[in-house]
Order: C-alpha cells, then structure tokens, then sequence
C-alpha cells in the first residue's frame, strides 16, 4: 500500500517535470533569440533597425522597413482575397449546405489545411506567377506581392473558415427560431441575427488567419521574389503596388541565415524578435476575444 | 356566430418513420384563448408548432392532412408571410442580444419598416401591449438580454405583437417563471384576446382553467402518437368531460 | 323576404395582405436567393482550389513517380537528376524522432495538466497557469523561429550541427503543443464516472489513469500524434535550418540531410527540374490525404466509443 502511494507520488512529480518542460522551451527559445538579437540591436540601434529602408548586410546597413512592409501588405493582400471566401465558405458549411455538400466541402477543407507549404509554393511558382505575369505591365514578373497574396490567401482559408464556422455554430438556435418566428427570411435571419451574435469570434478567427499569414516563410520565399527593396507601385496605378517583388521578414531570415556571419546574423534573428513580438500581440488579441466570447 | 381562425383537416405528422401526430381534427376560434393541455410527450409543442410550419425545420418531417387560416392552406402559403400573421412566443424566453428597441423593431424592420420615427411607435405600442413599457421607457437602448426572467418574456411578447400577427402561439409561455410573473402573463393574455387569437400550450390544468375560453385535450399512448381526445369549452371540459380519459387527466389520475 | 341564399362564411378575413408587403415579400425571396447563390459559389469555390491545386500536383506528379523515382537518390546538378529515395528515408527517421521525443513529454504535460493540476494548492497553480501560458505561446510560434532557436540552440551551443538530432530536437518543440492540446481534449472527454468507479473501487490515482483513463482517451491521442505526423512531413522552415541540405542517405541521428518537403524547395529553387519537383509533391500530397483518411477514421472510432458503441 505504501509503494502505491510512493509511486503515485513519483509520479506526479514526474508529470509536473514535463509540464514544465514546455515552459523551459518557450523560456530558451526567448532567451536564445534574444541572446543572438541583442548584438544586432545594440550595434545597428533600433531605430534605424525596425525605419531603415536599406537592407545591404554587404554594406552593413541592416533596415528592416522594406521587410516590414513586405509582410504586412502580403498579408493584407491575403486577408482581402481570402476572408470573403472563408466566412462565405463557413455561413455555407453552418446554415445553407445540405448534407451532401457537407460531407464534400468539410473534408476539402480539412485537405486544403494539411498541404504542404512548399506544395503551395510550387503551384504558385507554376501555375500563379505566369498567371499574374500575364498583366501587362512594364517591370510586371509575375513574382511579388500579387502571387504570394493569392498564394497566402489560399493557405489561410481552412482557418478562417473553420474557426468562424465553429462561432456560427455556437450561436445559440433560439435566436434563429425566434427571428424565424417573426417572418424574417434565412437570410435576414444569417445577416440580423446570427452573424451578429457570432461576430467576436468571426473576428478572432480572422485575426488567427492573420498570425498564420505573418509566420509563413517557404511559400513566400518561393512566389514574392525575395526583393530588399521598399515596395512601390510600378506606374501611377496604386494598385501595382501588388505587382512588386518583396521580401517578407520570415524569407529575410530563412534566405540569409545559412551564410551570414557576426552582426548580420545577429540582425537575422533580431528580425525574428520583431516577427516573434507582433505574432504574439496578433493571437494574444485573438484568444482575448475568444475568451471574451466564450465568458458572454 | 362564432368564427374560426384555424382548421385542422386529418391532420398527421411524421418524424421519419415515427407517428407523432394522428389525424387531429380541430376547429381554432377566432378572438378566443384555446388551451391545448395533456400529458407530457403527447405532442401538444409539436402540434402548436404546425400552425407557423416551424415543424419544417426539422428535418424528415412529413405531414399529412391540411391546416388552414381563414379557408386557406398553410402549406401553400408564403411560410414568411404567415409567419408574420401567426405569431410565436416560446418557452424560454429569447430576446436577441440587442437592446430592447432593437428587439421588439426587428420584426418591422424584417418586414420593411425602415423610417425611425415609425419604429419608434411601433416598439412603445407593443411594449405598452405587452404591459412592458412603463419599465423599460426610460432604458431603451439596455439590452434584452439584461432583463429578468419575466421581463424578458413579455420583451417577446412585445416583440411578436410589434408585426401585427393575427393570432399568438405561446409554448408553455410561463413555465420557467416564477408564480408572480406567470400570473402576469396570463393577466396579459386575457388582455390580448381581444385583438389576437391566442393558442396556449401548457402542462399547468390550472393556468388553462383560468386562461382559456376553449380546451382541447391531447392524449398519448405506448405509440407515443398524440390524439385529439376532446376539445370544448373550458368550463365543460373541466367540469362535464365526456371522454374518461379527459376526466382521469383533469381530476390528476395521471400525467 | 329577403334570406340571403349563400352560406355566411364561417371565417373572418382579419388582415388582407397589401401590395406593398407582396412587392417586400417579393423583394426579400429575391434578395435571398441572390444571396444564397454567392454562399454556394463560395463553397464551390473552395472545393475548385483544391481540386486545382491537388489535382495539378497529383498529375504532374505522378508522370515523374516510378519505382526508379522512389528508390534511387538524387544526383544533385541543375536538372535534378535521380529521384528521392533518401529523402523518403530521411523525412521518415526525422518523423519517428520528433515523435519519440515530444510524444511522452506531451502526453505527460497533458496528464498532469487535466488529471493533477486542479487539486494542488500553493505554488503549484502559479506554476501551472505559468505552464499553460507557454504552452499557449509555444502554439502560436511562427516555425521559422523554431527553426532559428534549433539553429542556435541545438546545432551550435549543443554542438549537434545539422542532424537528424537537431531538426528532430526543433520538430518535438514544434509539435509539442499539438501533442498536449489534443491529449487534453481527448482526456477531457473521457467521463468523470469512469474515474469514480475505479477510485471507488480502491484504486490509486495513477492506477486509474494508467488502466481506465488512458484506454479510454486512446482515440483522440492517437489522433494527436498522427496529425503531429502530418505536420512533420508537411514543415519545411524549421528543418531548413537545422537539417542541412544534404541530400545523401543519413547514416546517423547525426547525420544531415532532406526531407521531401525540403527537397522540393531545392528541387525548385535551385533546378530546372519543376517536374521532379511536382514529382515529390505529388507523393507528398499523397501522404497528406492517407493521414487525413486515418485521422477522420479515428475520429468516428472516437465518438462512437463514447455512444458505447
């Protein structure tokens, strides 16, 4: 009886160990990074870090600007192509599909999540790019801002869609049945009642999509042309902004690291810092208003 | 001579394979207070939800037999159409999470209504119709759903009476109120039946002998297949019934 | 004399309905119908993309995939020549390593997370709040900076160098709270009555968990670690990194080398050999949907156990 007890014993503590043990990781990875970033913070200082517009480590002027803005509008660009799509998508699985579409477009979804990135990445290198090069427009090479959206946009849906089809879900059926009750249509009913209601955690699955989007490096790398450049339009049409080639702050780390020595890799892994600390803030927001939702 | 708002014509209704409905032949009068009362199970929600087609949610539902408003068959009706005429209040009570003005205008705004000053006196109407408004005038804009029990309930009310229906189904409309709101609800139905027509389910005999004008008793057996047994009067019904399993239900025998 | 010869009508007509609400009425079926069109556009059009992109891939792809395809290495060279026998053995050893490692980690921290962590007092809900916090950020990670920490963790201050024991090391991080996530779920579910009975019964708590809780929540465990399998073949940044480009057949767990997925990046960054490339896709994509299939057969495994099936 007393070995039970003394086992049980070793054993929760053995199993508190390894809850800790993710702990330990989240605090190493913070550390190291930091620890490898800090050089590149002190050195450059970090002003001209996170404003400079030139990225030439040759010349050591490491700004991150150009990157900066390379994520952010890739990312915009995702979330114009790709939310309409999914929160449609997601309305159609909870409220309009019959069964047959169900057991059809669910498990499209669950596929179109598991791709592989690169895979992405290749179709948007074969098919995409000469699609977008088809647009013509002088400087226009089909790589840049456009493909990779189209790409990101893609690779964003499934979790838009089933985050935001969960919160449809959730809205409670007597509001449906009582606006039904009052001679409101389906749709009057989606649009007054139930996208109301569901609204917080459509907006939380819209901004899970956008943490996914910023984290995405191979896909990237492979259709948005790896340009240092600040992006600007090609011509007075604001809209060929999308057409240029650009670099995101994932690719800037994945494409330089293998070879970069000293203070550039030392800049490498403080642009992971900067990327670490707006991904937190993105799903910290997220899963604040998740919450905030589930507490209501 | 006292006219009839909805008929029942053999009407039967299945969940799939399972008879939940069987050949209910009744004659709903108009600008009375119809009480379906019975033992649980026996269908009475599922007979109330047939007069707004409700049932048609539900998947693998089939019906057999008419219902009619006023002569004319509800299944060939536009379901939002009479759905506006026939009007719902349900058992838990279900303000959206709008503020009270919302609530009661959103069945207007459904419908068409737009102009503000003209929601505005819709919703004091129904609320005053609902014995709501001296409450909540002052606080328009609090949400439904911040509301007691009670208050929530008759916020319903008002927001079915705010489309002008012509007749109300209420489910069970006080059975998860405390006995001093139930009692205000049914002072409130006895006001109402002077313009609606109101159909009243309840599992509470005395509530339907203070309410209701008429009665209709509902029966089930093993089959689980709701009957109509008799339907009359209140006043007969509770003092000379004529089928004895009517009298065996009222006098508490079972169910 | 005057009796009127047709029937008073037994109804009264209340309320006519104008043409103002047959025109709204109108209006709000069309609106509806219009509406509904662009819902169902929207959901064929999911199922379009990824008929595009994995039909594209599968049939590029499978002009390339023989048995040559499969079991001979890559050559290197610009036009990429060979096939990816080692990459197929690398992606495979680096699976069973990231498994090994984060799988009993995970499914411990889960453990004591749904079964230990409510009861305890003092400073151990402090701790525990403080674990479930990096658990939550550790989800949210983009892989690139896995990739990173590997690099400068694993590979250079624990002088592993590019190996199957550093990616494998960084993998376990990153999959690690998908492990936990799904374990907890699948413990949570498991009925409270299970573990009164058997405690009821003079059992102690481990006992019970090792016999009665575990069995129970297999399923969903289960289908943790396969969809952590997925994630595995599917990552790319965090093995970029770590793994080293090599692409010859690993010989130890410190031994570099490439994954598929990795091998497709080259294959497409750095060659001509875009069919070679859709080749490894295609087998890639393959993967994916047979980890699908299984996981949703658990699934259903998972829920009819619970009905008592």
């Amino acid at each position: 009886m007393e070995t039970r007890r003394v086992i049980d014993n070793t054993i929760k503590y053995l199993l508190l160990l390894t809850t800790l043990v993710s702990l330990l990781i989240v605090a190493l990875i913070f550390i190291f990074t930091l620890r490898e970033g800090l050089p590149a913070f002190q050195e450059i200082g970090l002003k001209t870090f996170l404003l400079g517009e030139v990225w030439r480590p040759g010349q050591e002027q490491y700004g991150i600007l150009a990157m900066v803005a390379g994520s952010i509008l890739v990312t915009i660009g995702a979330i114009i192509l790709g939310v309409p799509l999914a929160v449609g998508g997601a309305i159609f699985l909870a409220e309009i599909a019959p069964d047959s579409m169900q057991t059809i477009v669910r498990p499209a979804i669950q596929l179109l999540a598991g791709i592989p990135s690169v895979v992405y990445g290749l179709f948007g290198m074969v098919i995409i790019v000469p699609l977008v090069r088809e647009l013509k427009v002088p400087g226009n090479t089909g790589f840049g801002l456009l493909s990779a959206s189209i790409v990101l946009a893609v690779m964003i849906l499934p979790t838009i869609a089933s985050i935001a089809e969960d919160a449809i879900r959730a809205v409670p059926r007597s509001y449906k049945e009582g606006s039904l009750a009052l001679g409101a249509t389906h749709w009057q009913t989606i649009t007054g009642v139930i996208l109301p209601a569901a609204r917080s955690g459509i907006i939380a699955a819209i901004i899970l999509g956008i943490g996914r989007a910023l984290g995405e490096t191979m896909a990237m790398i492979m259709v948005i042309g790896n340009s240092v450049v600040m992006p600007s339009p090609l011509n007075n049409n604001p809209l060929t902004l999308f057409m240029r080639q650009a670099r995101t702050l994932t690719g800037n780390i994945a494409v330089e690291i293998s070879y970069a020595t000293g203070v550039h890799e030392s800049a490498l892994f403080a642009t992971g810092v900067v990327l670490f600390i707006l991904i937190m803030l993105v799903n910290s927001s997220a899963r604040f208003l998740m919450r905030e939702r589930a507490n209501s | 001579m006292m006219k009839v708002k909805f008929e029942t014509k053999n009407y039967s209704l299945k969940y799939g394979s399972f008879q939940a409905l069987k050949n209910i032949n009744i004659e709903i009068p108009e600008n009375q207070v119809t009480a379906i009362i019975g033992p649980s199970g026996c269908g009475k929600s599922t007979f109330l939800r047939s007069f707004n087609r409700m049932n048609d949610l539900i998947p693998n539902v089939s019906v057999d037999g008419q219902v009619q408003l006023e002569g004319n068959n509800i299944f060939e009706m536009d379901v939002v159409e009479l759905r506006r005429r026939v009007g719902m209040v349900f058992q838990k009570p279900n303000p959206f999470p709008k503020s009270i003005f919302d609530n009661v205008a959103y069945g207007p705004r459904v419908n068409g209504t737009g102009e503000h000053s003209k929601l505005t006196e819709i919703v004091e109407r129904s609320l005053k119709g609902a014995a709501l408004w001296d409450e909540v005038k002052n606080d328009l804009a609090k949400s439904g759903i911040a509301l007691s029990g009670g208050q929530q309930q008759r916020l319903c009310i008002a927001r079915a009476l705010a489309v002008e229906p012509d007749v109300i189904l209420m489910d069970e409309p006080a059975s998860a109120l405390d006995p001093i709101a139930t009692l205000r609800i049914e002072e409130l139905i006895r006001t109402l039946k002077e313009e609606y027509t109101i159909i009243i389910v309840t599992h509470n005999m005395q509530q339907a002998a203070r309410v209701s004008d008429y009665t209709a008793f509902f029966y089930t057996d093993e089959s689980r297949c709701g009957q109509l047994v008799e339907f009359g009067p209140t006043r007969e019904i509770f003092t000379n019934p004529n089928d004895k399993r009517t009298e065996d239900y009222i006098t508490g025998r079972f169910g | 004399m005057g009796e009127s010869s047709v029937p008073m009508s037994k109804y009264e007509t209340k309320s006519t309905t104008t043409n103002k609400e047959i025109a709204n009425l109108k209006s709000r079926h069309l609106a509806e119908k219009a509406a509904f069109g662009l819902m169902w556009l929207g959901g064929i059009v999911t199922i379009a993309i990824l008929a595009a992109v994995v039909g594209y891939v599968l049939l590029q792809g499978v002009k390339v995939i023989d048995l040559e395809f499969l079991t001979t290495a890559p050559q290197g060279g610009l036009s990429g020549e060979g096939g990816i026998s080692t990459t197929i053995v690398t992606t495979i050893y680096l699976v069973l390593i990231t498994i090994v490692i984060a799988t009993p980690l995970g499914i411990g921290a889960a453990i004591y997370l749904v079964e230990y962590a409510g009861e305890e007092k003092g400073i151990v809900p402090k701790l525990v709040s403080i674990a479930r916090f990096g658990v939550e950020t550790l989800a949210g990670v983009p892989s690139i900076i896995f990739g990173l920490f590997g690099y400068t963790f694993f590979v250079t201050a624990l002088k592993f160098g590019f190996s199957l024991l550093s990616a494998g090391l960084a993998g376990a991080c990153l999959i690690l709270p998908v492990i936990i996530r799904t374990t907890e779920e699948a413990l949570q579910t498991v009925p409270r009555s299970y573990r009164e009975g058997s405690l009821a019964l003079g059992a102690t708590k481990w006992q019970t968990i090792k016999n009665v809780v575990l069995p129970a929540a297999l399923p969903g465990i289960i289908t943790g670690i396969i969809l952590s399998v997925g994630r595995v073949v599917s990552e790319t940044a965090v093995f970029y990194v770590t793994l080293g480009g090599s692409y010859r057949m690993p010989k130890s767990i410190m031994s570099g080398g490439r994954t598929m997925a990795l091998h497709l990046y080259y294959l497409a960054m750095d060659t001509m050999a875009f069919d070679k490339a859709m080749g490894t896709g295609a087998i890639l994509v393959i993967s994916i949907i047979l980890i699908n299939i299984v996981i949703n057969y658990l699934s259903r495994r998972l829920t009819a156990g619970l009905k008592g099936v």
